[in-house]
């Protein structure tokens, strides 16, 4: 049973991580980021590391994608109305 | 060099890592297996400082000296963003627009900001008993506090959110660590050793030293992420790039979609 979720979160982590390679959009690209950071956290979990995981958890699927996101926002310098929807995740 | 040569260079460099990894991941212990020459003695010697995590018993005990570098390394990298976001000549400060949020974010904001929080303090409390500890916590502590920006807007966090105790937090948090080290060495022993009384087994105040090494890197870690996210909240939503120049540089040109 670990097994299988090990696997799982391994095919999960392989998908999201080339999907945030090849997206050359910043802001989607955070966005995906996020979704890796969730699949590592999984990852870490079912291997029996929940420290590492509530780490990956808060700073990568939270922290790393919201200052992505602020710095997307302040360098095209628009009203930000994208990035503030992005961050509501 | 040519193109050639280098490619040459790369191969057989590449090749010769190759070979060493694939040795070296062949001396590793099985995946998954229950014992781990490294993991059973980290386990026992973290019994024997009656820390219950064996994970902050490694961390703040046996190799706190490294964690005492990795907390310097997030002091300087807050350190280096503050410096490089500060507001700069010429850019100006605009208060922050009111944002209208949706009443269904608005409310599970305003539900989870202090479940969020309490989950925060409880895993850096509980640091050297259960899985988790300071920079966990921290990190919880810190994005919980965001939720007002979430849930409400800019201002909203600004209000609860004066910057100053933040940054002396983060400075106290890492201070606190060193502290404690010098404090091991006055008391005639190694620099960070765990010197405290124990305690006993499973409860909050057991682990000796661990219990305020964690709770300082628990501290420095949230008013460090609070400052840092800070900074890129302040440049992202208030600061203003002086007129006839919005900021963008050439990476303006690329992006595309300036105000100007």
């Amino acid at each position: 049973m670990t097994d299988a979720l090990i696997v799982v979160a391994l095919l999960l982590v392989a998908v999201t991580a080339t999907a945030a390679v090849l997206n050359r959009e910043p802001l989607r690209q955070a966005l995906v980021l996020s979704f890796l950071g969730l699949a590592l956290a999984l990852l870490f979990a079912f291997v029996q590391a929940p420290d590492v995981s509530l780490s990956q958890l808060a700073v990568g699927s939270a922290v790393t994608p919201l200052m992505i996101v602020l710095t997307v926002r302040k360098v095209r310098g628009g009203s930000g109305n994208d990035a503030r929807k992005e961050e509501e995740r | 060099m040519t193109r050639r040569g280098r490619l040459v260079l790369f191969l057989a460099a590449a090749a010769v890592v190759a070979v060493l990894l694939v040795a070296a991941f062949l001396g590793l212990p099985q995946f998954g297996g229950s014992h781990h020459p490294y993991g059973d003695r980290a386990v026992r010697a973290a019994f024997a400082h009656h820390t219950a995590n064996a994970v902050a018993a490694v961390n703040f005990d046996q190799r706190a000296f490294d964690t005492l570098g990795e907390e310097s390394i997030l002091f300087a990298a807050v350190l280096g963003a503050m410096v490089l976001l500060r507001q700069t000549t010429g850019e100006r400060r605009r208060p922050p627009r009111r944002a209208r949020v949706s009443p269904p974010i608005r409310r599970l904001g305003m539900v989870m900001l202090p479940v969020a929080l309490l989950v925060g303090l409880y895993v850096v409390a509980h640091g050297q008993i259960t899985p988790g500890g300071g920079f966990q916590g921290g990190v919880v502590v810190a994005t919980a506090l965001h939720l007002l920006y979430v849930a409400a807007d800019y201002g909203a966090l600004e209000r609860i959110r004066p910057l100053s105790p933040y940054e002396i937090g983060d400075a106290a948090g890492e201070a606190a660590y060193v502290v404690t080290g010098i404090s091991t060495v006055l008391a005639g022993s190694a620099f960070l050793t765990n010197v405290l009384p124990l305690g006993t087994f499973g409860t909050l105040t057991s682990g000796g030293t661990v219990v305020l090494l964690n709770a300082a890197v628990g501290m420095e870690v949230a008013c460090g992420v609070v400052v840092l996210l800070a900074s890129f909240l302040d440049q992202a939503v208030e600061i203003e790039a002086p007129p006839g120049n919005n900021g963008a540089g050439p990476a303006e040109a690329a992006g595309g979609g300036g105000n100007a």
